[in-house]
C-alpha cells in the first residue's frame, strides 16, 4: 500500500518544501491507514467523530472494515472480535466512551488484543463540555478498568506527533500485544495547523508474530524473550481458544495459584520489564538547570515556549515533554529532576500527573502545578508568572 | 491434519461436563455437539463464542476455536470475527442473563443480520450466582431476588430478534428430540440466527418453581410463547454485503493532504493573529481555513482553532487564526490583532475580549452590531452591496476577509483567490464573494 507520507527520517525540511494545514484527528487517521490499519468501530461522539467518520470513508479503500457500532461496548467488542481475527485494529472515542470501554479495555489485557485506542479528551465529569478541551482522563486511561494491570499511554502534542504516535501506537500494540491509547484532546485533535510533510515520520510498524502453520500453537504461552504470546487467528492454521478469564497457557480456565501467579506476573512484566521501549521523551534540558517544566499533550507548546522566555530573563530552565505517559517513564523522568530546585507542571486537570512527578522528586524540590479546568489553554505568560519566571 | 467424518467436536479429556445432575445445559451442548457432527464442519473455521453464566462454561468442550469474553457481549466479538473473516461460522452459545445486559447487542445484531448463530440457554434465572431473576422468568417465578413472585413481564427474545430482523428464529427446550436439527438449520442459515432453548436450572429454578419437563411446557403456553421455527426472512447477510456495497472503493487513491508550497510573497516580520466571530452554518471555519492554505501558499505558518456550542447549526462559530514567518507552537491565541465579527451569536463570545484590546488593535464589524465597548479602531461593515445580487449570509466571512486583507496586506488577494477555489463546487460563489467585497456600501 502506498504511504500518505514518506519514511526517510534522516531528510532535513527542504527549502520551500510542501506543508500541509491539516488537524490532529486528520493525522491520526492518515497514519493509522498508513500503519496498515484495516478494521475500525466506532460510535459518535464529539469531539471524536472526525475519526470514525474520515475511516467508514477511507478504509475501504484499502479492503478493510469500518462500521458504527450501537454503543461504545459494542465499538470495543467489534475491535477485539477482529483483532483475534487477524484485523489491526483502530477506536476513537472522548472520556465517556472511555467509560464505557472500561470492561473491554481489561478483556484486552487479559486476552491480549493488540488495538489503538484514540481518547480525544473532553471536559468532564460526566456529559461535561463537548467541545471544550481537557486533559482530565490521564489517571483514568492507567487506572480505567478493574485488576489494575499496566497499559501504554501515547500523548500527541501537535499535528506531526498525532502522525507519529499513531505509528508508534500500532507497532506497540503488535509488539506487546495490549492495548495502546493515544491521549489526544479537543485542541491537539481539531486545531489545524502548519505542518511540513518531512515532519510526518513513518517508522516501520512489526508485522504481527504468527506462529508457524506446523507449529504446535499454545495460545498464552509467552515467548522466552519477550514473554508477549505469539499468536493464530480465527480461521488461521490452528485451533486458537480466547479467554477473558485467569487461564492457563492453553487458554483454560485455572484456579491453581501457581498457573494464576505466572499469568498476572507476565502480563504486568511483559511491559513493566521493556518499558524502555515504550519511552518518547523530547528532551530540552540544560547542565545544572534550576527549574524543569515539565508537559505533555495541548500544553506542550506553551511550555516549549515558557521554556524559551526564561531562558531569555537569564534562568535556567529545562524542559521536558513527554510523549509516553505510562507507563511512567521514571528513570527519565529522574535523571531530568536531578539537581532541579524547581518543578513546573501545566496541565488541563486538577494535577492528575504531577503526582507522578512528586512521587519521583526528592525532599526540598518544589512542585509547582499549574491547573486549568475552564476551557481555556494555559499559556506560555501563564506557566511564567505562576511558576515564578517573571 | 483433521480426518473426517468427525464422530464428536467435544474434548472426550474434559468430559464429563462441569454441570449440576439434570442440568439442561449438557443436554443442549450434546445437541450442539451433534449439529457440528452433522453438518462436519472444519473445526478450525467454527468459532464458538460464551460470555458469562454457567453457559460461559460450554466453550471449553470444543475442540473448534473458543472466545470466552464478558457478560452479555459475546455477540460483539462474535460481530467482529465475522466481519473480519466471512468465511467463519460464528456460533454465540449464551444464556438468558446474557440476552439481559447484552439485549441492546441482540438487537442490533438481529437488525443488521450479520452472520452469526446465538443459541440461548435459557434457564429462566441467573443459575451461577445464586438463582436470581432474569429477562426471561416467568410472572410469579420464584427466584432468590424475587422471594415473593416475579412481577415483571418476561422479555419476549424470539419476537425480539424477529422483529428487529433476524432470518432464522426458532424456539424449543432442551427435551426436544429435533435439538440437534434445529441447531444445524441455525447455523446452516447465513444471517442472524437465534434459537431460544428453555431448559430446567436443577440448582435454582425448577425446584424452587417445581418445574418439571411438562410445567415448563405449560408455562411457555400460559405466556403465548410458540416453538418451532418462528420466523425465516431472506436479507442479504451484513459482513458479506459490506464487502459488496464497497466493493467499488477499493483500489481507489486514498485521501491525501494537498502539500502546498510557497508561491506568492507576504509582508509579515512577526505573528499576527485574528479572530473571526460569526455563527454557525455561515462557513466561518471554511473561510477561516481558506485564508490559512492562502497564508502557506504565501510562504507563512497558520494555525486554526474552531470554538462552537455542540449544536451544528445555531450559537456561535469562532475562528482564531495566527499567522506567522516562523513555526507556531500552537496554544491559542491570547492577545488579539485583529477580530471580524459578523454576527450577534459570534459578538456575544468575543464582547469580552473586544473590550480588552487595546488602541492597535482593529475590529472590522457588522455594522449592524455596532456600538462595541473598545478602545481598537473599529471599522464598520456593510455587507450590502452598491450593484449586483446582495451576497447571502454565509458569504459573509469571505468578504469581511478580503476587506481585511485589502486593509493589512498580509499576503496577496491573489493566494485567497487561489486558496478560495480550492473546492470545485464553490469556486465561483467563493470567486464572486471576494469580487462583492469591492462593491461593499460604506
Amino acid at each position: 500500500m502506498e504511504a500518505h507520507f514518506s519514511s526517510n527520517l534522516s531528510v532535513p525540511a527542504q527549502h520551500n518544501e510542501a506543508r500541509v494545514f491539516i488537524s490532529g484527528a486528520q493525522a491520526i487517521s492518515l497514519a493509522a491507514i498508513d500503519a496498515g490499519c484495516n478494521f475500525f468501530a466506532g460510535y459518535p461522539i464529539t469531539p471524536a467523530t472526525d475519526i470514525l467518520l474520515y475511516m467508514i470513508r477511507e478504509l475501504p479503500k484499502v479492503g478493510g472494515v469500518a462500521i458504527q457500532a450501537e454503543d461504545e461496548i459494542a465499538a470495543a467488542g467489534f475491535c477485539i472480535g477482529s483483532a483475534m481475527a487477524g484485523c489491526r485494529v483502530l477506536t476513537a472515542t472522548s472520556g465517556p466512551g472511555i467509560s464505557l470501554y472500561s470492561e473491554n479495555i481489561g478483556l484486552a489485557i487479559m486476552g491480549e488484543v493488540p488495538m489503538v485506542i484514540v481518547d480525544v479528551q473532553r471536559m468532564g465529569p460526566a456529559t461535561g463540555g463537548a467541545t471544550t478541551v481537557a486533559q482530565g482522563d490521564i489517571q483514568f486511561l492507567r487506572w480505567g478498568t478493574s485488576g489494575g494491570f499496566p497499559v501504554i499511554v501515547l500523548s500527541p502534542s501537535n499535528v506531526s506527533d498525532c502522525y507519529n504516535l499513531t505509528m508508534r501506537a500500532f507497532d506497540m500494540a503488535e509488539r506487546f500485544r495490549t492495548p495502546v491509547f493515544l491521549a489526544t484532546d479537543k485542541e491537539t485533535a481539531l486545531s489545524m495547523s502548519t505542518t511540513a510533510i518531512s515532519e510526518f515520520v513513518k517508522v516501520e510498524v512489526r508485522e504481527r508474530r504468527i506462529v508457524d502453520d506446523t507449529d504446535v500453537f499454545v495460545p498464552y504461552k509467552g515467548d522466552s524473550e519477550f514473554r508477549v504470546p505469539a499468536m493464530s487467528h480465527y480461521g488461521g492454521a490452528h485451533i486458537l481458544r480466547f479467554t477473558g478469564s485467569t487461564h492457563d497457557e492453553h487458554g483454560q480456565l485455572t484456579k491453581v495459584s501457581a498457573n494464576v501467579g505466572k499469568l498476572n506476573q507476565r502480563l504486568a512484566a511483559k511491559i513493566d520489564d521493556y518499558s524502555d521501549e515504550i519511552f518518547l521523551i523530547e528532551n530540552d534540558l540544560i547542565p545544572e538547570a534550576d527549574i524543569l517544566i515539565i508537559s505533555y499533550g495541548a500544553v506542550s507548546p506553551s511550555a516549549k515556549k515558557a521554556v524559551l522566555s526564561a531562558r531569555e530573563n537569564g534562568l535556567r530552565v529545562s524542559g521536558m515533554v513527554l510523549k509516553t505517559l505510562w507507563p511512567v517513564p521514571e528513570k527519565p523522568i529522574l535523571d531530568a529532576l536531578h539537581g532541579v530546585k524547581r518543578v513546573i507542571v501545566p496541565e488541563l486537570n486538577l494535577g492528575q500527573y504531577r503526582r507522578e512527578i512528586e512521587r519521583l522528586s526528592k525532599a526540598g524540590q518544589e512542585i509547582i502545578g499549574i491547573n486549568r479546568i475552564d476551557g481555556d489553554l494555559i499559556s506560555s505568560e501563564e506557566i511564567l508568572i505562576k511558576g515564578g519566571l517573571k | 491434519m483433521i480426518e473426517y467424518p468427525i464422530s464428536s467436536y467435544l474434548d472426550q479429556d474434559l468430559l464429563p461436563y462441569f454441570f449440576c445432575p439434570g442440568c439442561g445445559h449438557s443436554l443442549i451442548t450434546d445437541q450442539v455437539n451433534a449439529a457440528l457432527v452433522k453438518l462436519q464442519l472444519d473445526p478450525k473455521k467454527v468459532v464458538i463464542v460464551t460470555d458469562i453464566g454457567c453457559s460461559g462454561l460450554t466453550d471449553k468442550y470444543f475442540k473448534t476455536n473458543a472466545f470466552h469474553g464478558l457478560h452479555g457481549r459475546s455477540i460483539t466479538y462474535a460481530t467482529g470475527i465475522k466481519l473480519a473473516n466471512p468465511d467463519l461460522k460464528v456460533i454465540v452459545l449464551m444464556g438468558d442473563g446474557g440476552c439481559g445486559i447484552g439485549g441492546h447487542h441482540l438487537i442490533n445484531a438481529a437488525r443488521r443480520n450479520i452472520g452469526v448463530t446465538v443459541v440461548v440457554y435459557n434457564n429462566l434465572n441467573y443459575g451461577m450466582t445464586g438463582g436470581e431473576h432474569s429477562i426471561s422468568t416467568p410472572p410469579g417465578g420464584i427466584t432468590s431476588s424475587t422471594p415473593f413472585g416475579q412481577l415483571e413481564r418476561p422479555m419476549d427474545i424470539c419476537q425480539t430478534a424477529a422483529v428487529n430482523g433476524a432470518s432464522y428464529v426458532a424456539r424449543t427446550t432442551s427435551f426436544d428430540k429435533d435439538l440437534s436439527d434445529l441447531i444445524a438449520q441455525a447455523i446452516q442459515n447465513e444471517g442472524f440466527s437465534l434459537l431460544d432453548i428453555w431448559e430446567l436450572c436443577t440448582a435454582y429454578y425448577a425446584p424452587y418453581n417445581k418445574l418439571n419437563k411438562k410445567a415448563l411446557l405449560d408455562a411457555m403456553a400460559a405466556l403465548n410463547f410458540s416453538t418451532g421455527v418462528l420466523h425465516r426472512e431472506s436479507r442479504p447477510e451484513y459482513s458479506r454485503a459490506y464487502r459488496q456495497v464497497h466493493a467499488g472503493e477499493k483500489g481507489k487513491p486514498l485521501f491525501s493532504p494537498k502539500g502546498v508550497k510557497q508561491k506568492y510573497s507576504h509582508s509579515l516580520d512577526k505573528e499576527v493573529n485574528f479572530i473571526i466571530a460569526g455563527a454557525a452554518g455561515q462557513k466561518i471555519n471554511t473561510a477561516a481555513a481558506a485564508f490559512c492554505r492562502a497564508a502557506l501558499a504565501s510562504g507563512l505558518y497558520a494555525a486554526q482553532r474552531n470554538d462552537y456550542p455542540v449544536t451544528v447549526k445555531s450559537g456561535h462559530s469562532v475562528s482564531e487564526v495566527i499567522l506567522s514567518p516562523e513555526p507556531i507552537g500552537f496554544s491559542g491565541v491570547m492577545r488579539v490583532d485583529h477580530m471580524i465579527v459578523l454576527f450577534k451569536e459570534g459578538l456575544s463570545s468575543v464582547r469580552g475580549l473586544i473590550a480588552k484590546m487595546g488602541p492597535e488593535g482593529r475590529i472590522y464589524i457588522n455594522r449592524d452590531l455596532l456600538p462595541v465597548d473598545t478602545a481598537g479602531q473599529t471599522t464598520a461593515l456593510n455587507f450590502k452591496v452598491m450593484e449586483g445580487a446582495q451576497p447571502k449570509k454565509e458569504y459573509w466571512a469571505i468578504m469581511a476577509l478580503a476587506h481585511m486583507l485589502r486593509d493589512e496586506p498580509l499576503f496577496s488577494m491573489e493566494a485567497f483567490k487561489e486558496a478560495m477555489t480550492h473546492n470545485p463546487t464553490f469556486a465561483e460563489a467563493n470567486l464572486a464573494a471576494i469580487a462583492a467585497s469591492e462593491r461593499m456600501k460604506p
